[in-house]
């Protein structure tokens, strides 16, 4: 078995490894490998060739093939080595990788620190539970996607949708444009999970019904899809009996979600938070096994891939000082999902840190609202809060907390007010109409 | 067009477990077998869909067939498994009581399975089923238990059984299903596929749940298969520890119940429940039919978590009626027409004792039997990269670098096992076929990654279209066609170009006034709809 011995080894050439790389490497890592078990660097946004990546970071708007480009270009250029149609076996806690390629066999990579930077993975029809045939043409909307757009080949030519996540909507449109036809997009929940961006163009613009509060019940054709059964959900997303109906297809698409893909951090035996799927994380992106480091869709599902490579630039930043010895040390503090807020990430804060830089949490709302303060909260005071005119579940809600809000008197156990680990709560309140000012900030 | 003229001595009507089972068992002797399957692979009938159990026997009546085969066939088992190279595990199996007067009934289930020659069969009080099962409902009184069942690989066990009759000289026609018999003199002269008509000595019925309907191309209308669904639940590896063995709670009259039990893969199944329907194709799971599942299952492991499930589905028990056992025998009035029938469970465990009893009937019926001295019993195990060492690993891949690329990445299996199972003696050539037997696609991800890697595979290996590849034969092509150029897609890309703010809202001017109206309100109707549920 052939040995690399590096300062920091990177598993998963996405946006998030990628990125995490090329910082680590710029950062004053020694040698920085980076591997993906793909055929080429990039990750998922190989086959995402539409539009609308790059807009907070580059200031441009690329498809995704371009965005990677420019992130590939930043990695070699910083002297990152990358090792591709590589897969990675196995991930232990005293730092070691076992990986697998055709022309190397296995390898074993020894690293001071490793960032896993594995992606996410689509949920499928076992994981939602759809009732009826088992017939081919029922496919993930990424499968979908790869053979679309890498492989050049169609899924179908009548089509209906299950769930409105972005990759089914994308898929949507996409598959319209090649002709195909998309009877309707059905989602389950009173409000859509994709950006409202995509609803408008890959909905709307191409006349795609989009189907709110319904569901699949049934699925007919006992070699091929030949139609579903979908039916109106009550509040407790049941089907309400009466209200079915069929509609003839011959392709199922599932957008129903990702999930991070974390077999290795499971094998690792780190700390998982319960809601995201992905590994616990503190402010330097580190899990609870020290060295390793997590980032992207890895830790949990991120809609803008401008955030991905932010948190991979703190996992890539973290890495690098940790191979130099030169980690924060001291206390930390805890957060948490308070009123309206689904998670937050990540979870758990150093002082130091808080003291001297921004730090970035990203958090998902429960709900749909509208305009409301997103609120940092210790020992029962708003350490700092900003504006937004709508929050949605399906877009990643950002508060950049600024140094020295959060000060070390202020986060003692005394302050924090319940039990002894200091907590910071986020939340997300309605804001009162009448003293509200646009844009404002309550201090 | 002329029909292809075969002659053979014993025709074999279905390769799933009982005929391949019975056409590996002929392979021995000196005769010409054809085994016949109307679809694209071995084991696509109701041996791809059951609980995959080897059964110790304890329930069926005595004195039956599948009291008296199932003894056998669990007997048989660890041999004929070594020598195919099959899955195979003898954990025991439990059957858990919850109250007194189910313990009684465990008695009686232990007094049925000494008449009917189970070894081993033991009532454990509630401490020891707690601890080898820590995981089970804790309001267990006591358990029955059966030292010699198991689990095995039902699919595994049958392309197993084709592969190594096709080594020992038998011939498989797939993609041939029989649509009609020649009967001269009251004895079957020849059976017809399309395009092929064999003449032959004997025919074989196992057909599974269409066994009645090819008894009556003979003219023979003894029976009626009626079949009874059984749905079910496939859990994630992460859950394949909460039980080591068969669980099975106090059996009902006409079925063993949901059970809960590993698979030799690591995964943890649930179920079956059972419903007669009327069609012979409605392989459907409901709603109503999971929550059943899900229900009974959670009676003997309370901490069964659904959301680990990774697949649903069901299958077809082929109950003979007026029977209710096992048909087995010479049709009446057809004497070389010999019906493997109406084997529902356990079926499965039976197979190899089913084999050796259609053999000495056949024999009985005048077949001559010379064992052949060249027969090798012996079928390889694939060799799974999952399975190996890294050592092992290691030297695969410095022999063929296609050992070193993986393509299913929940079950780690190599392009060189996919590779492999395309080319071995019973052809694959759909998506299931491969993942029946490499894995690829059995995981988490259900095919979602590897599915067009293999179509990919398959292409390049067996010069097939890739819309022409298909999951299962038949009209179930994956792909639909090629794609229009991709010089479309960059144009109307540009086309729709819209300026996005920086907070990711759309610029509405861009997107048109009644279009922005429509997102408005239908977003309106979503929040409104919600805040009434909840806020
Ligand atoms: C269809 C779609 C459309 C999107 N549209 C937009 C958009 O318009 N604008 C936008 O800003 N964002 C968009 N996003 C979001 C954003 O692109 C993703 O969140 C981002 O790509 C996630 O990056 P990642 O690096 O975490 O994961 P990935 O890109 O999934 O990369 C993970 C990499 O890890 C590799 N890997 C995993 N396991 C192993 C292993 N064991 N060994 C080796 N390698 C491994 C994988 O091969 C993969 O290359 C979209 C996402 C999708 C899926
Ligand atoms: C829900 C369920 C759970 C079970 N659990 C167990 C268990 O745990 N343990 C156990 O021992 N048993 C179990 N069984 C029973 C076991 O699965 C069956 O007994 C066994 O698989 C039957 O095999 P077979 O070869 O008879 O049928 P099949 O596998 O159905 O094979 C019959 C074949 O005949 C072919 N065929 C049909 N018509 C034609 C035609 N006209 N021309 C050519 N070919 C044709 C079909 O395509 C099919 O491949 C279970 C069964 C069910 C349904």
């Amino acid at each position: 078995m052939r040995t690399v011995e590096c300062d920091v080894a990177v598993v998963g050439a996405g946006p998030a490894g990628l990125a995490a790389a090329a910082r680590a490497k710029r950062c004053g890592a020694g040698r920085v490998v980076l591997m993906d078990r793909d055929r080429e660097l990039g990750g998922i946004l190989n086959q995402c060739i539409h539009n609308g990546f790059g807009l907070q970071l580059l200031s441009q708007e690329l498809t995704g093939p371009e965005y990677a480009e420019h992130f590939i270009n930043e990695a070699r250029d910083a002297g990152v080595e990358t090792m591709l149609d590589t897969m990675v076996l196995e991930v232990t806690r005293s730092r070691q990788i076992v990986a697998v390629n055709r022309t190397e066999g296995l390898i074993q990579a020894n690293a001071k620190a490793i960032i896993l930077a594995m992606g996410a993975r689509e949920r499928n029809r076992g994981g939602v539970i759809i009732p009826g045939m088992r017939p081919a043409g029922v496919f993930t909307a990424g499968a979908a996607q790869r053979f679309v757009n890498m492989e050049g080949y169609m899924p179908g030519k009548r089509i209906v949708v299950l769930g409105s996540g972005d990759i089914g909507l994308i898929m949507a449109r996409r598959l319209t444009w090649e002709g195909a036809k998309v009877e309707a997009v059905l989602e389950i929940l009173p409000f859509p999970s994709g950006l409202t961006r995509n609803i408008v163009q890959c909905l709307n613009d191409q006349g795609i019904p989009l189907y709110l509060s319904h569901t699949v019940v049934d699925i007919h054709g006992e070699e091929r899809v030949e139609g579903v059964t979908v039916a109106r959900v009550d509040s407790d997303l049941r089907p309400i009996p009466g209200t079915e109906w069929d509609i003839e297809c011959d392709t199922l698409l599932l957008s129903v979600g990702l999930i991070p893909e974390n077999e290795l951090t499971r094998d690792v035996g780190g700390e998982l938070d319960p809601v995201t799927g992905g590994p616990v994380v503190t402010d330097e992106m580190e899990t609870s096994t020290p060295g390793i480091f997590a980032c992207g869709n890895v830790v949990h599902i991120h809609d803008l891939v401008d955030n991905v490579t932010r948190e991979a630039w703190t996992a890539g930043e973290g890495a690098a000082r940790l191979a130099a010895r030169q980690q924060p040390g001291g206390e930390t503090i805890r957060t948490r999902a308070g009123d309206g807020v689904r998670y937050v990430a990540p979870h758990l804060l150093h002082l130091d840190n808080l003291v001297a830089r921004d730090v970035r949490l990203f958090m998902r709302a429960t709900r749909p609202a509208e305009r409301v303060q997103v609120e940092a909260v210790v020992g029962g005071k708003v350490v700092f809060s900003k504006f937004e005119r709508v929050v949605r579940p399906a877009e990643m809600v950002v508060l950049t907390i600024p140094p020295g809000k959060v000060s070390p008197g202020k986060a003692s156990p005394d302050h924090a007010g319940g039990g002894s680990h200091p907590e910071l709560v986020v939340r997300i309140t309605p804001r009162d109409r009448d003293t509200a000012v646009e844009g404002g900030r309550k201090a | 067009m002329q029909a292809r003229r075969l002659a053979a001595d014993v025709v074999i009507i279905g390769a799933g477990v009982v005929g391949t089972g019975v056409a590996r068992e002929l392979a021995r002797y000196d005769v010409r077998v054809v085994l016949v399957e109307k679809r694209a692979d071995v084991a696509f009938g109701t041996t791809k869909a059951n609980t995959a159990l080897v059964h110790a026997g304890y329930d069926a009546e005595p004195g039956t067939w599948k009291a008296r085969l199932n003894v056998r066939g669990n007997s048989l088992y660890p041999k004929v498994c070594a020598e195919l190279g099959v899955a195979y595990k003898n954990t025991g199996s439990l059957v858990v009581a919850f109250s007194e007067a189910q313990v009684l009934h465990l008695q009686e289930l232990k007094a049925k399975g000494r008449i009917n020659g189970v070894p081993g069969l033991e009532v454990i009080p509630r401490e020891r089923v707690l601890t080898i099962e820590p995981d089970v409902n804790p309001d267990v009184v006591a358990a029955l238990w059966a030292p010699s069942g198991g689990i095995t690989s039902p699919w595994e066990l049958a392309i197993a059984f084709a592969e190594n009759a096709v080594a020992n000289g038998v011939e498989l026609l797939l993609s041939s299903p029989v649509i009609g018999m020649d009967v001269r003199g009251g004895r079957v002269s020849s059976v017809r596929c399309p395009g092929v008509v064999i003449d032959t000595g004997f025919v074989v019925n196992a057909a599974g749940i269409w066994a009645d309907d090819i008894e009556r191309m003979v003219g023979r209308d003894d029976f009626e298969i009626t079949p009874r669904r059984g749905e079910y639940y496939l859990f994630d590896k992460r859950v394949g520890h909460l039980v080591s063995r068969p669980l099975f709670p106090v059996p009902s009259r006409s079925t063993k119940g949901i059970v809960v039990a590993p698979t030799v893969d690591g995964n943890l199944i649930a179920g079956p429940n059972a419903l007669l329907v009327g069609d012979k194709g409605d392989l459907a799971t409901t709603a109503a039919g999971l929550a059943e599942v899900i229900e009974g299952a959670r009676r003997l492991v309370p901490g069964l978590p659904a959301r680990e499930s990774i697949t649903n589905f069901a299958g077809l028990r082929a109950v003979a009626v007026p029977a209710g056992d096992f048909v087995i025998g010479a049709s009446p009035g057809v004497p070389n027409f010999i019906n493997a029938a109406g084997i529902q469970s356990p079926g499965l465990t039976a197979a190899p004792a089913i084999a050796e009893a259609v053999r000495d009937i056949l024999a009985d019926a005048g077949l001559e039997l010379a064992e052949k001295p060249d027969f090798n019993p012996v079928r390889e195990r694939p060799t799974r990269f999952a399975e190996l060492c890294r050592d092992e690993q290691s030297a695969l891949i410095e022999k063929n670098p296609l050992w070193g690329h993986i393509i299913c990445r929940c079950e780690n299996v190599t392009e060189a096992e996919v590779v492999e199972a395309l080319h071995r003696a019973v052809p694959c050539t759909t998506l299931d076929g491969v993942k029946f037997r490499t894995r690829a696609g059995a995981g988490r991800c259900q095919g979602g990654f590897c599915g067009p890697r293999v179509v990919d595979i398959i292409h390049r290996e067996l010069g097939v279209a890739p819309e022409q590849v298909t999951k299962k034969g038949g009209r179930s092509y994956i792909l639909s066609g090629p794609s229009k150029d991709s010089l479309l897609e960059q144009t109307a890309c540009r086309c729709l170009a819209h300026a996005i703010r920086d907070d990711g809202q759309a610029d509405t001017e861009d997107v048109g006034t009644e279009d922005a109206c429509r997102i408005e309100m239908r977003e309106r109707e979503g929040v409104g709809g919600h805040a009434h549920g909840g806020v």
